[in-house]
This record gives structure tokens, sequence and C-alpha cells, in this order.
């Protein structure tokens, strides 16, 4: 069958676009590349693609709150857009900015009835921007497409504001996908394996369908054994890498 | 005008308030019980209820964690209130991202935002303490003010209507020119009067743009006259100190592989014969000294914008920082009048130069941070990038008669007036308030913007030259652009951040991410429609003639027309006078302690030695996801790594290492000495993570006092020659360089002086990622070997300072030796040989022990005995603490001990320990008795402590 092809979505100030492009060629899909505004313009079109994905950066400089002014364009200018390429059942995905876009556009959790933003994202515990690897556990019972059959997945974060705080009542309702853990797999174990202080230790959300997904740490970032920070120090081990998420995103798209 | 604040709402984290408290208590003030920031949005336009509630609801408002209100709301009781916003003029960034927003929801009313911050106190808070925590903490009058009633959102529309300025030197005589020349242009007599007779030559008054434009290009920073100028010391002679050293190791090695150097915006070698790398290091001292955040943000954002102007335009891939601060815990009371807290002034460089790289995009994965008192005044704040381009695109471009003149980027205000000449004088305690318009807020936004623009334009060769705009403006950028052909610019179609800009003004301006291009006129179209797209400004100003002329217009009005020849060749060579004596301090006599476990803890603690993960981490070091070894190493990811090692290209194993070496501690005995040692540590550091000499470029940075006083000319002198000296034997020549010359600060009573100060970067090219080695123990039973020979030198060391010594045997280099021995250590490197290096610098063996050690989480002993040395040493102190040059730490698994050891034959290298499982260091003297026992969680808790802020 032809290539998956994947729409980077940018805003001015997008700057993880490059890595996470060759993540994904890294697994055989086809990238393209496109600002909000050539997709406003119909310059480019969403239906030509299998995945679209917003990578991290500062978009707009995050000038008011993180990934706000992006989301605002996306929901006041493409909004309609989206919702049908996902009725398509094609793949969303946000990391790190792209994240805290899909989550302030409302387009997750995209929890049904609900137009309010149910979560945001917003500034860290810490109260400062950070870098630092952690431990990710999957959640297996959730529907996301993009982490099934993975286990966990070791990530560095860089950000300043990727605290999950939920609206009264929706922290149930959310479908987590992946949470902070120690490295011995377990929640609950606080700053700094929970870097910015999320309720619930959440790393990554999906929606019902599974096929809409946003987490805050970086797999584009780990995608070969020499990224690991002790690369030098243990055995290499596959199961660990973040190129998973995009084997997994993928081979699903292959699908569509 | 709506006035709108957004705030946290009750029953939520927040850390802006609650750092603002914990700041407050590091001033040493407990009055405060309570604190709460909000952000203040004022709009200036017409909306209907409604319009106002969607702007706050949808844009300024988190709907989750935060609350709006648009209502004046009173002082709460018991609380003091603080509002602090820009001064007029001064750029905020938030601005114009929310005038976008705020057009995105449909509105199109609003014409002018500002923002500002209001804090609220609540305590016992007196008069004197709110004003306290304002100068300290809350307000920079060069940037802020406190907002004492309403204020206008916009600035009041300004006009400019022209008028040219000539100024009358003909008649002048030295006083009068002196009198012109101060605070102004900052030039001398000599060349004053040479400038009066060229305007007399050509019978006719001087324009005010064209003396500011000749003040710029003939200014210490632009063109580096003291490195260029004829110095005498004693009886020899000097002709161009950076012609006669420095470029003369470049010259002489001849490398193949340095492919650009010395002529274009960064140095550039050979990566692997498809691409090339270039690398620059800049300094913004005196910006910083005066507005940390602002300096330091445009700093990083200048040196950025080397790389981005380098050839054909690199994209940059990594960024480097290192910082020279007063120290930290210095009390408030000893502060010289107009200077700011060391303390302000790290925290507020930090997160300047963060800010600005990570939302370019860019890693920061190397850097250092020296603390000395002398630099309370005038702080260093040294930015290095790396960029990368098709090895085809290296080379300078050059542009032919009737290409267009196009800018790139930012719009132009009155930011950084007279930056350059600002640089090329002294601070002094009335700088906050002379300077106030050399500081400039970044906007890497903006940059981003025009670098992605710029990657695109040059895949498609749209344009055949490209120069960033930064020091001195456009009268530097253009000026040096337009020389070989002439060229001449429309000062009005410059596009302005508002309005009423003089042409002068427009010419000198250093408003910041700019970028200059010469575009042939059939690709213009194409070259727009590409900025557009990713909404970066780009506009013509004017076109490259070929009279070699310097042509300004102002709405048809001829306002400069000078010759290219003077302009860049009227300068004269300076004539300079050095001296140099060599100092003498008193020879410590102190007794060895019979314990060295609390001297080294000490050591471990001190500023210059413990750990920076407090900054590192606020540094996004992952980004393009190239890092083979991280600024944290070891197992807990927090042990200090040696020099960085990224993987470029995403198919290929090459990797590109970067490293720095200072250590101003040395010059105070001996700059000759002190440059040879940043040299060797710049290479060591190369080595000990695998690299080998094979391809390793050196830049300078030289950060003195004024030269215009001999005995720091001597001083200079002194290190450009070493720079030579010992380059030449390594084999290392220099690609780049840049001086930042009178860094003194005058406090009224006394000078203080920088402790003259030489950063070496060094970039290296390494075959195999793969063969990168980390500096973290990796195994208990591995061996443990010295590499290099210890000599009895602690003259400037960290053992000698905390016992509050200097001394004189300052360490020394042998180049000879230490070539050998690296390369002999690179060849057992790369055969798999070497588990773990640290190399040997401040603190001596004992702190490398200590950090390969704990960054292990295992333990080591080490056996002074065994220890090499190059002259008899009779104290286990001086063994353990000793700062001498060329050294390793090297770990070795015990079934490869052979196979090391012939590898490094003929080298002074011994077996001195073991690694052990007990988590403990413990250090036998000569005569076989534990000198030192300390657990490693005790030594990395020394280390970490000070910095955990």
């Amino acid at each position: 069958m032809n290539k998956v092809r994947v729409l980077m979505l940018r805003a001015p100030g997008t700057n993880r676009d490059v890595d996470t492009q060759i993540a994904f060629e890294e697994v055989g899909a086809e990238v393209e590349s496109a600002l909000v505004t050539e997709l406003v313009r119909k310059d480019k079109s969403l239906a030509d693609y299998h995945i679209l994905m917003i990578p991290g950066g500062f978009t707009y400089g995050d000038d008011i709150s993180a990934g706000k002014i992006m989301a605002n364009e996306i929901r006041l200018r493409l909004g309609e857009d989206i919702k049908k390429f996902v009725a398509d059942g094609r793949l969303v995905m946000g990391i790190c900015n792209g994240f805290q876009a899909l989550v302030k556009t409302g387009i997750l959790p995209g929890i049904a009835g609900q137009s309010a933003q149910p979560v945001t994202l917003t500034n860290n515990d810490s109260g400062k921007f950070e870098c630092r690897w952690v431990y990710l556990k999957v959640n297996e019972k959730s529907p996301c497409v993009f982490t099934r059959g993975i286990r966990g997945i070791y990530a560095p974060i860089a950000h300043g504001e990727g605290k999950l705080v939920a609206g009264p009542g929706m922290a149930e309702k959310l479908n987590i996908a992946l949470q902070y853990v120690d490295e011995k797999g377990k929640t609950g174990a606080g700053y700094p394996h929970n870097p910015n202080g999320s309720i619930k230790d959440i790393a990554g959300i999906c929606d019902a369908t599974g096929r809409i997904f946003g987490m805050m740490p970086h797999p584009e970032d780990f995608i070969r054994w020499t990224q690991h920070p002790r690369w030098t120090l243990e055995k290499p081990r596959e199961d660990l890498l973040g190129l998973q998420i995009f084997t997994n995103a993928v081979a699903w798209a292959k699908g569509i | 005008m709506y006035r709108i604040e957004v705030s946290i709402k009750e029953g939520f984290a927040d850390p802006r308030s609650e750092g603002l408290q914990k700041d407050i208590l590091d001033l040493g003030i407990n009055a405060v019980k309570q604190a709460r920031v909000s952000s203040i949005y004022s709009l200036e336009g017409k909306l209907n209820e409604k319009e106002l509630i969607t702007i706050c609801r949808e844009l300024l408002t988190d709907p989750i964690v935060e609350e709006f209100s648009y209502e004046e709301s009173p002082v709460p009781k018991g609380a003091r209130l603080v509002e602090v916003a820009y001064n007029p003029g001064v750029m905020d960034p938030v601005e114009e991202s929310v005038k976008k927003g705020i057009r995105d929801l449909g509105i199109s009313t609003v014409s002018a935002v500002r923002t500002a911050k209001k804090y609220l106190l609540w305590g016992d808070i007196s008069d004197d303490i709110l004003k306290s925590i304002c100068d300290k903490l809350l307000v920079n009058s060069v940037v802020q003010h406190i907002v004492a009633d309403k204020e206008a959102v916009s600035l009041p529309s300004a006009s400019y209507k022209f008028k040219l300025e000539k100024i009358d030197i003909a008649a002048m005589d030295d006083d009068a020119l002196m009198e012109l020349s101060k605070g102004r242009f900052w030039l001398n007599i000599h060349e004053m009067r040479i400038i009066q007779d060229y305007f007399k030559k050509l019978g006719r008054q001087p324009t005010d743009v064209e003396l500011e434009t000749l003040a710029q290009t003939w200014s210490e920073h632009c063109c580096h006259k003291t490195f260029k100028a004829r110095i005498t010391l004693g009886n020899k002679v000097i002709d161009n100190l950076m012609k006669s050293t420095v470029m003369k190791v470049t010259q002489e090695l001849n490398k193949p592989w340095c492919l650009s150097v010395f002529k274009d915006n960064a140095g550039v070698i050979d990566f692997d014969g498809r691409y090339a790398v270039n690398f620059k290091v800049e300094t913004h001292n005196h910006p910083s000294a005066v507005e940390p955040y602002g300096g330091a943000a445009t700093g990083i954002g200048g040196v950025i914008r080397d790389a981005m102007g380098t050839g054909l335009g690199a994209k940059p891939i990594l960024n480097t920082d290192v910082f020279c601060f007063g120290l930290p815990d210095m009390p408030h009371a000893d502060l010289p009048k107009g200077v700011l807290h060391p303390r302000r002034i790290f925290k507020g460089v930090r997160a300047g130069v963060a800010d600005y790289g990570n939302r370019m995009g860019i890693p920061t994965s190397n850097g250092s941070i020296f603390f000395d008192e002398r630099y309370v005044g005038n702080p260093l704040v040294y930015c290095g990038t790396v960029g990368i381009m098709p090895a085809s695109m290296s080379q300078k471009g050059r542009q032919r008669p009737g290409d267009l003149v196009v800018l790139v980027g930012g719009k132009t205000g009155r930011d950084g007036i007279h930056g350059v000449t600002f640089a090329s004088g002294e601070l002094d305690k009335q700088s906050e308030t002379l300077s106030s318009n050399s500081v400039q807020i970044g906007n890497p936004i903006v940059e981003k913007k025009a670098l992605d623009a710029i990657l695109q334009a040059r895949g498609l060769g749209l344009y055949v030259r490209i120069h960033d705009v930064g020091g001195g403006g456009l009268s530097s950028a253009v000026g040096e652009v337009g020389e070989e052909t002439g060229v001449k610019v429309n000062l009005e179609t410059v596009p302005l951040k508002y309005s009423g800009l003089s042409y002068m003004e427009i010419w000198i301006s250093e408003s910041q991410e700019r970028m200059l291009l010469a575009v042939p006129p059939e690709n213009i179209d194409r070259f727009l429609a590409i900025c557009k797209n990713e909404d970066a400004d780009a506009v013509v100003i004017g076109e490259f003639t070929d009279n070699r002329r310097l042509q300004l217009f102002y709405e048809g009005n001829l306002v400069c027309d000078m010759d290219m020849a003077f302009l860049h060749n009227g300068l004269p060579q300076l004539e300079r006078e050095a001296v140099w004596e060599q100092p003498k301090y008193p020879e410590p006599a102190f007794k060895m302690p019979s314990d060295l476990t609390e001297d080294l803890k000490k050591i471990l603690g001190s500023w210059n030695v413990c750990s920076k993960e407090w900054v590192i981490r606020q540094y996004d070091h992952e980004v393009q996801g190239t890092s083979v070894l991280k600024p944290l190493v070891g197992k807990t990811n927090d042990g200090p790594g040696d020099a960085a090692v990224i993987r470029p290209l995403a198919d290929s194993i090459k990797g590109l290492i970067v490293s720095n070496g200072i250590n101003p501690k040395y010059g105070d005995i001996d700059p000759y000495w002190m440059a040879a040692s940043a040299i060797d540590e710049a290479v060591r550091q190369v080595i000990a993570v695998g690299g080998d000499l094979e391809e390793v470029a050196l830049l300078d940075n030289f950060c003195w006092g004024n030269p215009e006083k001999p005995d720091r000319l001597g001083a200079l002198v002194r290190a450009a020659q070493a720079c030579y000296d010992i380059a030449m034997v390594y084999g290392t020549p220099f690609i780049s360089g840049k001086d930042s010359l009178y860094n003194e600060y005058e406090t009224g009573k006394e000078t203080i002086c920088i402790p003259p100060t030489l950063l070496i970067s060094a970039m290296g090219v390494m075959d195999d990622i793969d063969k990168a080695v980390t500096m973290d123990c990796k195994q208990d039973g591995d061996l443990i070997y010295i590499v290099g020979a210890t000599y009895n030198e602690l003259g400037g060391s960290h053992y000698y300072s905390i016992h509050g010594h200097v001394g004189n045997s300052v360490p020394k280099v042998n180049p000879e030796k230490g070539k050998q021995l690296m390369n002999a250590l690179s060849a057992a490197t790369k055969k798999g040989l070497v588990k773990a290096c640290h190399d040997l610098s401040e603190g001596g063996i004992g702190v490398a022990a200590a950090e390969m050690a704990f960054a292990g989480g295992l333990g080591m002993t080490i056996d002074l005995k065994n220890a090499p040395l190059g002259e008899a040493i009779e104290r286990d102190d001086y063994i353990l603490f000793s700062e001498s040059n060329s050294r390793f730490l090297v770990e070795i698994a015990p079934e490869d001990k052979k196979a090391f050891e012939k590898a490094m034959a003929g080298t002074a290298c011994a077996e001195v320990g073991r690694v052990t499982k007990d988590k403990k260091m413990v250090v036998k003297g000569r005569n076989s008795k534990a000198v030192l026992t300390a657990s490693i969680d005790e030594l990395k808790e020394a280390w970490q402590k000070p910095l955990r802020w």
C-alpha cells in the first residue's frame, strides 16, 4: 500500500517538528509540514493525510499561556475540518506544546456532551521549565491506539507548563494513556518522577476512540539507544524507546 | 481603555506567587507573610461587554485554574499593592501575541495592548521594606517602572519631520572635537582629527548619520582596534596582536578542514564532506549588567544570528553559555552603588538565555559558570552557537550590483541605540540611567520565523548573501555587506515599531531579530512569498550599486554619501603601550590538615565547583534529538559531564564535541599560563569524552579591562602569546574569536576591573559516537588510573583559595607531553578500553575522583603514593588538590589492564585505585594511611547543596 501520510502542523514558534518528522520517517511514514494558516487558506488539505501531528515548541512564544493562541487558531478556523478528519477514522496526536494546544481547543479529552474545556495544562508545581528524563507507564486498559502493546517508555520532558489539572468531576472521566512512574514502575512517586505535579501522575490522555492522543514527554527524542542518558552504562533495550509510539501510529494508519 | 486582571483561582497551586515569596525571603526580608501575583492586560479600543468577556474568557484566562476581572478591584485589607509595567518604548513581545489572539476571535477594534504585573503583599510591610523589595526584586528601572496612576496604553503617536542635521566640525579645536566625541562616539582625538580632515578635503560638513556610521564602524566592538594595534611591550614591538598570535596558528597549521576562518560571522570547518559546521561565541556583558534578562536574551539571540548569517546561512544546532558573576552570597550592604546584586544578575541572565534558546528550539548542551567578587559590577555573559550547513554553502556569498537589499525579521525601534559604543566604554554608577536605551528585550519567536523562512529560501537558492544585523545596527551590517560593491538604502522603507524615528535613529538602531540579505531582483517575489507564509516581515530597503559608496536616502534626500574605502580603511592603526610585571603573592605556609575530608567538601561546595544542575535543567538540552553525551550524566542523571557530544545528522554516526576552558584565577598570577590552561582544559575535555586531536578547532574570547591602561594590555599580550604557543603544538587552529575590552566598573571611589578572562571554546569532530565515554564510574572492581603527571602547582588553586591564599606556582602546560599523552589516550578509547574518563581541573584528583564516584553511585579508593609525579611533592594534600594540566582520571576493566598499559606506554600513567561497591571514597596518603574517608552521599550533598535554589 501507499505510505502513511503525516501532516506536521506548525505555527510560528513550533520547534520539535524536525525531531518528530525524523521519528515518523524512521518507521516508514511520509511527512509534510504546514502552517495552520496554509490549511486555513486551503493551500493544503487535511483530507490528504492519515495522521495529524502537532509537535512541540513555543507557538507564539507561549504568550498568555502555553499553546493558547495556536489552540484558538485551530479551534476557530480548523475546528470543523478536524472534526471531519477524526470522524473519518484518522489519527491526531499532540506532543508537549501540541498536547497543550489540543487540550486548550477542547479536542482532548473530547468528553461527550462537554462543550467547555474540561481540563488544562498549567504551570509546573516547581514553577520552572525543566528538562529531565521520566519513566512512563502505559495504561493497558486505555483505548489509545498509540500506546497499544507498549509496557513503558523512558523519555525526556522539556516544559514549564505540563501539570494536568481537571475541572470539577472531570478527573474520573479521563482516558489516561500514560502516567509518570518511578524506575520500578510505581505511580505516586512524587517529584521529580512526576515532574510537574499532574493529577493522578497523568503524562498523556486520549479521547474515547483512542485515536486522538496527547502527551507531555517527548518520545521523538528517544528513537535510538544513544539518546538514553545512560547508554554508556546500561544494556540497550528496544522496549523503552519512544519510537514505539510512532510505530503503533503508522501501523494503525495503514489500516485506514 | 479596558483593564483586565487575571489571577489564579482560590484553591489552585500558584507557583508564581510562591516563587515570589521565596525570592523575598532570599533577600533576608521576613515581613511578607503572603504574596500574590496577577497579570494585567490593558486594551485600547472600542469593545462592547460581550466582546470584552469573550476576550477574557476565550483568550486571556485559563478556564480551569484562572479567573478574571475587568472591574477595578480595591486593594485588599492589610495588603500592599505594587504594579509594574515596561517603560514606554520597551518592546514587550506579549503585546503582539495578545493583539493577534484578539484578531483571531474576530474582534478588530483593539488598537493597542499593554501588559503589567500586579503584586499584592501581605504582612507587616513598612514603606522602606516595600521599597527594598521593589528595588531589589520587582522593578528594574532601566526597563520598568511602578505604575502610579492610570497610564495610556499606546505610545503617543509621535511624528518625525525630516530635517538634515549637519555638524560643523571644520572649525573645531581638539577640545571641541573631544567634547563632541565623548559619551556619543567614543572615538579618540586622532580618529576625530582624521574625520575632520576627510570632510575638510571634501569641502563640506558631515551629517550626523555620517559621523555615527564612522563611530560605529571604527568602534572597538566592531573593528577590534586594540588587537590590530601596534603595541610596544618593553623593547618588543608587536604589529597586530591578532595576526601575530591566534590567526598565525591557523595560517601556519593550514588545516584543509578549515573552510572559512576569520572572515565571516563565524568560523567554519568541514564536518563530513557533505556538511560543514560553524561556531561563534559572543559576549553581551554591559547590557547584562544593567538589565540581566534582556541583556542576556539578546546576547544569545545575537550569536544565533551569527550562525544563521555565516556562509549562505546555517541552521543553529547547539548553544553553549559561559557566565562570570560576582559571589551570589555577597551581602547587600557591600554592593557598590548602581549595581544589581550578583544573585539577581545570575537569575536574570539564566532566565534570559534559557527563554531565548528554548524558544528557538536549540539545545543548550554545554556551559560553565565562574564566580569571582570582581565581576560584581561587570558580569560576563558569553553565548555561543554552532550551526550546520551544506559544505557547498560554507563560503560567504557575493552580491552583484542591482541585487536588492532585503531586511528580514524584527521591526526597528529605538532599542539599543549606541549599544556598540556603550560596549566600548567603561561602566559607572550612572550607566544604568545613561544606557537605558542601549538595552533591549528579545523576541525569539520573531527570530524563529525569520530562521524558518531563510532556511527554506536557502534551499531554493533565492538569495546570494546573508549577514546578521547586530551591534551597530544597519550602519554596521549594510556598511560591511556593501563594501565590495557600494550600496544605497532608502531609510524610510525600514519597517518601524512606532513612528517618530529620525533617519539617524533608524540607521543605528540595534533592534533585535533582523537579518540582511542580498536577493537578485528575479527572485524577489518568490523570496517575499516564503517570508510572508512564515509570517516573517521582509522588506526591500535598497539595492547594491557599483560605485563603492555608502549612500543613504530619507524620502529622497541624500543624508549620507561616503567612500567605502574611507569607512573601512580610513582608521589608522592604533599605537599602544603595554607593560608587564609578574605579580608576587605570599607563598602559603600552613600545615597539612591530618584529615582532608572537610577540605574536599569545602572545594566541592565552592561556587565554582558545585553542581550547576539548577541551571542546566532549565535549558532544553534534548530538543532536535541530537544529544549523545548530555551535560548531566551518570547513574541518576546528575553527574557533571566533561564535554557535550551531539549527533547532528540522523543518517550519520559522526559526532560533534563541544567544550570550554576558563580559569581566571590563574590569570591573577600569569595570564600566559591562564591562556595555556584554558586551551589545555578545552582540549582535554574533548579527549575525555572520546575525541582526538585530529580535527579540533578553537575559539578565543578575551574579556579584559581597559586596554588603554598599559598593565591590562601587557596581560593581554601575554595571554595571546600563549594561544599561539600552545595551540600550535596541539595542532588546534583558531577559527573565530572575539574580544570585549573596557570591562571595568567605576564606583566613584575606585575602579573595579574584572580579572583578565579568556574563554577558550573547542569543537571537535568524532568519527563514531558509539565510542563516546562518560565520566561516571561504571562497575565495582574496575581499576582507576591517573594519566598525566602531577606537579607542585597549586597557585590559583581551589585548595589554596579555601585556605586564603593565591600562591605563585600556577599550573603550566607542556604541550609536547600533553599531546603525546592525549594521542595515546584517544587511541585507547577508540579500542574500547576506557570505561569512564574525567578530566582533572579545579580541585585536582580529589574533586575528579569524588565526582566520578558519586556520579556512578559507587565508591573509590585512591593511593596517592602511586600517583605519577612530575617532580617531588612532599605533601599528600598538594598531590590530591594540585591543578596541574593535561591529566585525566580513567576507569579500566581489570581484564583490559595490560592492553591499556601498553596503549599508554611512554606516558605518565599509573594505576592508583579501584572502584568499590561500598559507596565510600578513601584516599590513602604516601605512607598508606587514609587521609580522607567519606561516604559518596555526603560528598554529593556538599556538591549539590549550594545551588539547590
